[in-house]
């Protein structure tokens, strides 16, 4: 059901022979080219060398596939849950809802921590951004944004700004002003520009740089600042749902997965994709790091959720019950990694063992499907978005 | 004209692939004892896993409360 295309009919001068004529949108390191048809002929016959045809690359893509697949198999020398038996099974859990954030007139969408621990931000279906104050339930600030379904929000490492974005296909930032008569929404500035919904937002280390995932099919980063285009990232060949970057300590690199049910790696730098794993059967909703940064998790309309580590390169744990038959929209890490929070479309969050795969806990509260959860920056507590129009925070 | 889109497609997705297939990769079993090991090493200072004491966490409701 995407509606993305790589390569788009204009008509307008070429950007190589300068005739106008027909014009196909490429992209090229990055860039992207406007070239008639004769040019993108012309190039794309230098880049191929002597003897390579259609068949002869796609014989080729076969055969590396298949070598990819045994090079892979011939490390699984043991399942993870095989390796964890001898490790202590995990305690029984007292994790209830200890606050319900009320005040969203419609499906809150996303919502994300400050550093502090304590204030986190939430946007919703009504075009609301609001920043709350999670231990006195007092909202500190609240945004309208002119468009509906705010799908994506985040807030800045400094605790100054937030970002948000959505079905206007920009993510914008908007600073935070203690003066509470202050027009936030007059300070709002578009940083990012997609040609698709903008489905996941967040800043890099810093208040400088964000980075976008959105239905176009792209992940790209932005200077704040100048709302330039820093890197796009190009490989997924439908919607981009969510994004994640790797904990500060390992580097340059974020997961994104999306609806053509691939998790990629990427590079942050280069732009290059690093890394890529297919084994869901659906969509995949949401990418979250392990704390180590070594692995990550995924959640997915398949109903299962799936750990993946970076440097054994495969899925290495499937956490599915067949009593669970809704598709999982997020996943959070506890702080030791050790519980894996799942937030599914039947209203419940199931709380994974990480190591032995074995579900520990449900957590009963919301009334509608789960649109997002995270944990907080101290592991104190986890917070939940949901379509019932309330935030519920867990401890 | 379809057929070079279809060429440099292919040309990225065989490009790709050698990339993907030349990386180095670590057995399972010393991938699984790390991840492990962090878990291990990290438990104690879990708040959601051992459960904190209601004065510690802020989130949950202190006991006593007194006016000042």
């Amino acid at each position: 059901m995407c509606d993305q295309t790589f390569l788009a009919a204009t008509f307008g001068p070429c950007d190589n022979c300068s005739k106008a004529s027909p014009l196909m949108n490429i992209y090229l390191k990055n860039e992207p080219i406007n070239y008639c048809s004769f040019c993108v002929e012309m190039m794309a016959c230098q880049g191929l060398q002597k003897g390579e045809t259609l068949t002869s690359l796609k014989k080729e893509s076969e055969t590396l596939k298949k070598k990819l697949e045994e090079e892979r198999g011939k490390l699984t020398d043991v399942e993870l849950h095989q390796v964890a038996e001898k490790v202590e099974a995990v305690a029984a859990l007292s994790i209830k809802t200890r606050r319900v954030l009320k005040g969203h007139g419609n499906k809150v969408l996303c919502m994300d921590w400050c550093k502090d621990k304590r204030r986190l931000v939430s946007s919703s279906q009504d075009g609301k951004v609001i920043v709350w104050d999670g231990f006195t339930l007092n909202k500190e600030h609240g945004v309208t944004l002119p468009c509906t379904w705010v799908m994506a929000c985040a807030y800045a490492p400094s605790g100054c700004a937030v970002a948000c974005g959505g079905l206007d296909n920009k993510c914008s930032v908007v600073p935070l002003s203690l003066d509470r008569t202050e027009n936030l929404a007059a300070k709002k500035k578009s940083v990012a520009m997609h040609t698709n919904y903008v489905s996941g937002c967040s800043f890099t280390n810093s208040d400088m740089q964000l980075l976008t995932s959105s239905g176009d099919g792209t992940c790209a980063l932005w200077d704040v600042e100048s709302g330039q285009l820093l890197q796009s990232f190009h490989g997924h060949t439908a919607d981009v749902l969510s994004l994640d970057l790797a904990p500060s300590e390992t580097g340059n690199t974020f997961v994104s997965g999306g609806c053509d049910m691939k998790a990629n790696v990427w590079d942050m730098r280069s732009g290059q994709n690093i890394q890529s794993f297919e084994s869901h059967e659906s969509d995949i909703n949401c990418v979250k790091y392990y704390p180590s940064g070594d692995a990550f998790a995924s959640a997915s309309d398949d109903a299962t959720c799936r750990f993946y580590d970076l440097r054994a390169d495969r899925e290495v744990a499937v956490y599915q019950k067949d009593s669970i038959i809704f598709g999982a929209s997020s996943v959070d890490f506890s702080l030791s990694g050790r519980l894996l929070f799942a937030g599914y479309n039947d209203y419940t969050i199931n709380v994974w063992d990480v190591l032995k795969g074995n579900r520990v806990s449900v957590l009963f509260g919301h009334e509608n499907r789960i649109s997002r959860l995270r944990v907080s920056p101290d592991g104190t507590a986890l917070c939940s978005a949901s379509w019932d129009n309330t935030l519920r925070i867990w401890a | 004209m379809p057929g070079t889109a279809n060429i440099i497609a292919m040309k990225k997705i065989v490009q790709q692939l050698r990339l993907e297939a030349g990386i180095n990769r670590v057995k399972v079993s010393q991938a699984a004892a790390d991840l492990q090991q962090f878990c291990l090493q990290n438990a104690q200072q879990d708040p959601l896993l051992n459960g904190m004491s209601s004065s510690n966490n802020p989130f949950r409701p202190h006991r006593a409360c007194s006016f000042l």
